[in-house]
């Protein structure tokens, strides 16, 4: 296959950065093209049907679902309020009624002389979303949101988990290499956006909660400290809608792993400045990835060359399998042949000049280093 | 639909999600063989947004690599006009786009919904979720998951013909209260199968017609000890193709290019091993091991089934089969200490970096061992569905046909003649008897089993062949597609260690293989001989205990695999004993380089 490598995640510091923002289903857009949005303003919003309950008439008034018709008080398409009547059997000599009431406040949709039973819905409610970032409205998609554009400082991550956020950046490690510890989170963290450096642990989590931080960004977790964070074991890489107080972003993968230099250098260059953050990972077709997003001032720079033109000799890439898993090297040979590798398999390779050695490795197990 | 008629050049397709493979079928003498192969990256997504593009690139390898010339600008020439001009037919599948996800919807849970869910598993469909009346969630809750969920198609059915109406007609409103939403575009409306009782029809039209793109076919179960899936399968088939594959890009005009509907990937995939069965007049499992899923197919006397374990696979959903087993049951396939937390890293770093590959032995070893316990649970979730009729009446009251009934599976090793395996772990093994090793461990087949990988990927070509030349694709089946590993010769029961399992007498030796023990015997491939299995008197190789068997057996690129490990095979509990056993077996097949 023409890509037989991994195209490296993104980490550029003045990059252009659309974000498509859409409603769930049509509504109603707030802002029009060539806006200035901010990043918690709301563009667009929209009135979900309400949620439906059935009400078993029939089996309240002990009939058949054919026989409910006379004991209706109401029909389709009325509103009712909870605990409004909505049949009555007669009784006896006009007491002992057995009456069914509407459990809630809503709209009766519709009414089954077969099944007996009536569909109420809850009154709509609304969905809105934001624009996520800091930018401008580049153009408007008519009932269904927008696409903002900005400028900014662009950082994707590996892997994360929770949702959208907004908060000042606030690195709390010297280097890329330091563990992220409790003691190093201080109670000024909070709504902040944390960032570690090679390893976070499950207490540092537990104490960014605490303290209210928006998010945290870090090189590496443990699975395990992962799976005692969560609750639950992560078992396939779609991630976002996680409800744990924070949003995660591991910009490398799992165990304790430098964070990327340019990575870490972009993020201590920016602390103070406010980033918008989101855990959602999917890895599976239309990959997504976690993100750092700081918007700048001012044009982009020239995309940076490498991943379009595909891996070539000089190239700066990391390993991303054992047994050099983490390391960064520097292409120094591209041989087009099948090589044999230690498992016997015959696959495409390269060779990778690390401090101290050049080793030889499959091209599926590394990625690009932009930059 | 025409039946073997007389072809000279097939060409076929599957667009998969990546990949689009191309094959063309070539008549030699008075046999039909694969020619050539070749493939070209699926074009459904943006830029290009057409299927086509990617099966004209592909065609075009097939063209430059066969010299024939099968394209005229961008048509396919049909028929073929000589000898290097042009197909005789062209037929294709297509699993883009995610493939077909159905939601089902029955009355009885191990009834009704039970066999909408093997049929549309059987048509090749992704089943997103099984909603019943008995599911246990209420009817709100119901309604909840049917709304978040964007189905391709939903399949109703419920009730035996002549029966109540009631509780399918309240589940019809349960999807009309929902109102889900297709997943391509908001323009079309949503098909629905209807396939329930009879009597309830014209209820179910008035409820769910104006809505919804309703179809009404025969009930699938129209009494209870009756299963007919056929209708709603076939269905299922004309709505994949009129409705969801339309809406993808290219679509409409690769169905003007096809002589037989297009078919979901896994559904020919099924078709074909249905046919295999149906011809050799065996038991036959296949297995599917992919990336995101493995599938299962198996046809065990004549009854076909299919299951899909949408969330164990090799690389996506890797650790996902870490949390079904558990750690524990990954390890216990390694021969060598590990830290725990270093493995689930590992792990989750396959996970989120899919696309990498082993390099060392040791990282060879673990992708194996999990891949034992991805097949092994995708097979354990299998023989729960592929079970014989539940529900059926055997006692007096229709009371007792509501109880949960301990179904008896269909699934019978020791019948089982033949294993298909076929998925990256298994079809790209560098030692073709690591492969074995796996089918073996995860599947456990009794007495005497042929052991076979699908080649290149061939059988969805395959199978949706059979819809226009039988003969065909089970030639090219049986010639080009599969390779043939061994043969299993493995007896059931338990003994001592170093006690005589089995003694098998060969043309040119004799064989003895003690219980705890497997031993490989060099067969070449295409090479069949009869041999006598003499069991120990403690162990059944098909004719009972102690009872010997006369057979043939088949050769292969392993050869023949005496498995007197015992079934069902246990490793030992004691950790060091354990990895010397593994390390045992290993270098008694001669498994991983020294």
């Amino acid at each position: 296959m023409a890509h037989a490598y991994t195209p490296g995640l993104q980490v550029s510091e003045r990059t252009v950065v659309r974000k498509e923002r859409r409603l769930p289903l049509k509504g109603e857009v707030l802002i029009k093209e060539g806006d200035t949005v901010e990043a918690e303003q709301i563009i667009a919003r929209a009135y979900l049907p309400g949620d439906v309950e059935l009400l078993n008439i029939a089996g309240q008034l002990g009939v058949s679902g054919d026989e409910i018709k006379p004991y209706l008080k109401k029909k389709e398409g009325d509103e009712v309020k909870k605990g409004e009547i909505i049949a009555e059997s007669k009784g006896l000599f006009g007491m002992f009624k057995t009456q069914v009431k509407s459990p809630i406040d809503g709209v009766i949709e519709s009414i089954s002389f077969v099944t007996g039973q009536a569909i109420l819905r809850h009154p709509p409610q609304e969905v809105s979303i934001k624009a996520y970032i800091n930018g401008t409205v580049e153009k408007v998609i008519p009932e269904e949101g927008a696409i903002i554009r900005t400028v900014a400082t662009f950082i994707q991550g590996i892997f994360g988990i929770g949702g959208e956020g907004y908060g000042e950046i606030l690195p709390v490690c010297s280097s890329p290499d330091e563990t992220l510890t409790p003691e190093l989170i201080p109670e000024t963290a909070k709504g902040k956006v944390i960032v570690g450096g090679s390893f976070v642990t499950y207490e540092a989590l537990q104490r960014a909660v605490e303290v209210g931080a928006t998010g945290v960004v870090v090189g590496g977790i443990d699975a395990d400290d992962l799976r005692r964070f969560l609750g639950y074991d992560i078992g396939v890489a779609i991630t976002g809608t996680e409800k744990k107080g924070i949003t995660l972003i591991v910009t490398e993968g799992f165990g304790r792993m430098n964070m990327a230099k340019k990575t870490f250098e972009l993020l201590t260059k920016y602390a103070g400045r406010r980033a918008s953050i989101n855990g959602a990972t999917q890895i599976r077709a239309g990959v997504m990835r976690p993100e750092v997003i700081i918007t700048q001032e001012g044009e982009a720079e020239e995309p940076h060359k490498g991943w379009e033109t595909g891996l070539e000799v000089g190239h700066l890439v990391r390993i991303i399998r054992e047994p050099y898993f983490g390391q960064i090297g520097r292409v120094v040979e591209l041989p087009p042949p099948l090589e044999q590798i230690e498992t016997e398999a015959h696959v495409r390779i390269l060779k990778v000049k690390l401090d101290d050695k050049v080793v030889t490795i499959p091209r599926a197990n590394v990625e690009i280093i932009q930059g | 639909m025409s039946q073997d008629k007389d072809y000279n050049a097939i060409l076929a397709t599957d667009c998969g999600s990546t990949t689009t493979k191309a094959i063309l079928i070539e008549k030699r003498g008075n046999e039909y063989r694969l020619r050539v192969r070749g493939e070209a990256p699926t074009t459904v997504e943006a830029p290009f947004e057409d299927v086509t593009r990617g099966v004209l690139n592909a065609v075009r390898e097939v063209e430059e690599l066969s010299n024939r010339e099968i394209l005229e600008g961008e048509k396919i020439v049909k028929p073929a006009l000589n000898e290097r001009k042009g197909v005789d037919t062209y037929v294709s599948t297509s699993s883009a786009g995610g493939g077909l996800q159905m939601l089902v919807v029955g009355v009885v849970k191990s009834m009704t919904a039970e066999s909408a869910a093997r049929a549309a598993l059987g048509a090749g469909a992704i089943v997103m979720e099984t909603i019943a009346v008995d599911d246990g969630r209420l009817p709100h809750e119901k309604i909840q998951l049917i709304r978040h969920l964007r189905p391709d198609m939903i399949l109703l059915s419920g009730g035996v013909d002549g029966g109540t109406i009631t509780h399918v007609v309240q589940m019809a409103q349960i999807i009309a209260a929902a109102d889900p939403k297709p997943r391509f575009g908001l323009t079309y409306k949503l098909p629905i199968i209807y396939a329930g009782n009879k009597d309830a029809r014209e209820e179910v039209k008035k409820i769910l017609g104006d809505k919804f793109d309703l179809h009404i076919v025969e009930n699938i179960r129209p009494r209870l000890e009756e299963e007919n899936l056929i209708p709603a399968r076939n269905k299922i088939h004309e709505l994949f193709m009129e409705h969801v594959m339309s809406q993808a890009p290219g679509y409409r005009k690769l169905m003007d290019w096809v002589d037989a509907p297009i078919m979901p990937t896994p559904g020919a995939v099924g078709l074909l091993v249905h046919h295999v069965a149906k011809q050799r007049g065996i038991d036959v499992i296949g297995v599917d091991i992919g990336g995101a899923t493995t599938d299962i197919f198996s046809v065990f006397k004549g009854t076909f089934n299919r299951t899909v374990s949408a969330n164990l696979g090799m690389s996506y959903s890797i650790s996902n089969v870490l949390v079904e087993a558990g750690l524990a049951n990954i390890k216990r396939w390694l021969p060598f200490d590990i830290d725990d937390a270093d493995l689930r890293n590992r792990i989750k770093n396959k996970m989120i970096r899919p696309t990498t590959i082993p390099q060392t032995i040791d990282e060879l070893k673990i992708e194996q061992a999990i891949a034992r316990e991805a097949l092994r649970l995708a097979f354990l979730h299998h023989k729960t569905m592929a079970v014989e009729l539940k529900g059926v009446q055997r006692q007096r009251t229709i009371s007792d046909v509501f109880i949960q009934e301990a179904a008896k599976s269909l699934i019978d090793m020791m019948s089982l003649a033949l294993i298909i395996g076929s998925g990256g772990v298994l079809s790209h093994a560098p030692r073709r008897v690591q492969a074995a090793m796996m089918l073996l461990d995860a599947f456990q087949p009794e007495g005497v089993t042929q052991l076979t990988v699908d080649s290149i990927f061939m059988m969805p070509h395959l199978g949706v062949l059979t819809t226009v030349h039988e003969r065909a694709a089970l030639e090219v089946f049986d010639k080009d597609c599969l390779i043939r590993l061994g043969t299993a010769i493995a007896p059931v029961g338990d003994g001592k260690e170093g006690e005589e399992a089995v003694k098998v007498e060969l043309p040119d030796q004799t064989v003895t293989v003690k219980f705890g023990d497997i031993k490989r015997i060099p067969l070449e491939e295409g090479q069949k001989v009869k041999v006598r299995i003499i069991p120990g008197r403690k162990f059944d190789v098909g004719n009972g205990r102690g009872r010997e068997l006369v057979t043939e057996v088949e050769g292969g690129v392993v050869g023949l695999l005496i498995d007197a490990r015992g079934r069902p095979l246990k490793l030992p509990e004691d950790d060091a004993k354990r990895k010397e056993t593994l390390v045992k077996w290993f270098e008694s097949v001669d498994m991983y380089p020294k």
